[in-house]
């Protein structure tokens, strides 16, 4: 029977897993398939300076040409795995070939979710998720052009940023009442609309897109109330889908992600899964959670390499994000739904720096900080100790950060 | 072109070659030597690069930026020459710079 582990997917959470196999003692046989034809790369510059083109390939690669061989790893990358038979412990892949599992790690990853209207199909749509979508993206960055980015999230607000910055003409939409609204308080967000406007951003909440208009390539972008937004291109981010398709095909346990426990063991204890793909048990916050973050996919990473070199270490930290656009570097630790309260420290009004704490029934489960490091820092000791906090001494900037918890 | 040596908190040393333009974070990622998370890619975000440098180099680096200091005061670690090794580009100027990691990141 082979012993071999097999890693589907190349992204953060796979490149973590073979660094952390090799470094937890297994030494049989790993190897790593991969449908993009590059090595595992970070995606959170992809949006921020590698599309600014401050940084190039080499400082988005996450390991070393050699890495992979010096840890004695056979890699597949331009590799779909297309199906996992369980009953026979072996993977197809789309060129026709099989391969033989002991073990294998599920770290598939994530795809964006597509637009579904008149006209998508459009040259000049884009999404980002991939070098090769920042390629075409990049084409289109010449001072004056005119884009509209579909979704005011994360990855179409630092977008909106990195071309702002660059002299092209932005217009942002979003469906909701204001930016952001999935992840932050409305403080938060109406912060970053002022920001984005200040920097010449023209942002439109509460708008939906009921399609693209375009002979050979899209030229404008129609509004479901039927105000057309003229554009030389579209960048479209309204979020992304765990890819857990072939963990259902094969019978494991899918809900909103592919199912693990704390140990990152799915269903059957010969699969382990990582990454956005997966949905695991939260001793933090009481219930299930699916994250879109490195930091999950880097822990998860470390924990399933454990699990399968037959190692205990479970992963049960807070999570924690960031988003950088023009000057303001945003840290969020934890999730904040469900809080009772938001108390703010700093000046969101006027000034670039300040940090609003969620606190639910007083105690502390997320905090988002532009540009306040200190504020990032010690939330993220104070969540995990699930600390109760007092919001007048959080308001009171004469008191330290460090001193905040009383 | 600059060798750097990273010393882990046992003593095993790694020496590798690094780019200048590199930060000595990104270089220790790459090659995968423990001891080094550098979770955040170098976005000075999340404090868990952290070395210590010793005092012959320490004055041939550049000064702690405001940033760099504020990640480090909240490092468990921290001692006095304690840096963050995303803020530590490789140059000539620093050929043969050794540098030991903490016990832990976190």
């Amino acid at each position: 029977m082979a012993d071999d582990i097999l890693i589907i997917g190349a992204g953060q959470a796979a490149a973590q897993a073979v660094q952390s196999l090799r470094a937890e003692g297994f030494e049989g046989p790993i190897k790593l398939f991969g449908d993009e034809p590059y090595a595992p790369y970070q995606r959170p510059p992809l949006s921020k300076k590698f599309l600014a083109g401050e940084i190039g390939y080499d400082r988005v690669e996450l390991k070393g040409a050699d890495f992979y061989a010096q840890s004695n790893v056979e890699t597949h990358w331009g590799t779909r795995v297309t199906e996992i038979d369980r009953r026979a412990k072996r993977v197809l892949t789309g060129d026709g070939r099989g391969f033989d599992y002991g073990k294998l790690i599920i770290a598939t990853g994530s795809r964006v979710r597509e637009i579904n209207v008149p006209g998508f199909e459009l040259d000049g749509v884009h999404y980002l998720r991939n070098i090769e979508d920042v390629k075409s993206i990049q084409a289109h960055f010449t001072e004056g052009a005119k884009m509209v980015v579909v979704g005011g999230g994360y990855i179409g607000l630092e977008v909106a940023a990195v071309a702002a910055k660059r002299g092209l003409g932005v217009t942002v939409l979003e469906t909701a009442d204001r930016v952001m609204a999935r992840v932050v308080d409305p403080i938060v967000s109406h912060f970053y609309e002022r920001v984005h406007r200040e920097e010449g951003v023209t942002i439109e909440t509460g708008v939906t897109v009921a399609g693209f208009e375009g002979k050979d390539k899209v030229e404008a972008v129609v509004s479901g109330e039927g105000k057309r937004f003229p554009c030389d291109f579209v960048v479209v981010g309204i979020g992304i889908i765990p890819n857990t398709e072939l963990a259902a095909e094969a019978g494991l346990e899918v809900e909103n992600g592919i199912v693990v426990d704390e140990l990152c063991r799915t269903s059957d204890p010969d699969i382990c899964a990582a990454g956005d793909c997966t949905s695991h048990p939260s001793a933090v916050y009481g219930h299930r959670l699916r994250l879109e973050s490195v930091h999950n996919a880097i822990e998860q990473g470390k924990t399933a390499a454990a699990t399968l070199a037959g190692k205990e270490k479970p992963y049960n930290q807070v999570p924690w994000f960031w988003s950088d656009q023009y000057d303001l570097k945003l840290q969020i630790v934890g999730l904040s739904a469900g809080y009772t309260e938001a108390v703010v420290r700093g000046d969101p009004e006027t000034g670039r720096s300040f940090a609003v704490f969620y606190l639910k029934d007083g105690v502390l489960i997320a905090v988002d900080a532009v540009n306040r490091a200190p504020e990032f820092m010690m939330a993220k000791m104070l969540t995990q100790k699930k600390a109760v906090l007092d919001p007048t001494r959080i308001r009171d900037e004469s008191i330290g950060v460090k001193e905040i918890a009383g | 072109m600059a060798k750097v040596t990273y010393i882990e908190n046992d003593g095993t040393e790694h020496t590798v070659e690094v780019q200048n333009g590199l930060t000595l974070m990104e270089a220790a990622v790459k090659q995968g030597i423990p001891g080094i998370d550098g979770d955040c890619g170098g976005a000075c975000a999340c404090a868990t690069c952290m070395v210590y440098v010793p005092e012959e180099w320490q004055g041939k680096l550049p000064e702690i930026e405001t940033m760099e200091e504020t990640m480090l005061d909240f490092c468990e670690r921290r001692e006095d020459n304690s840096r963050l090794s995303c803020q530590i580009v490789a140059s000539d100027a620093i050929d043969g710079i050794r540098v030991q990691m903490p016990e832990s990141q976190h």
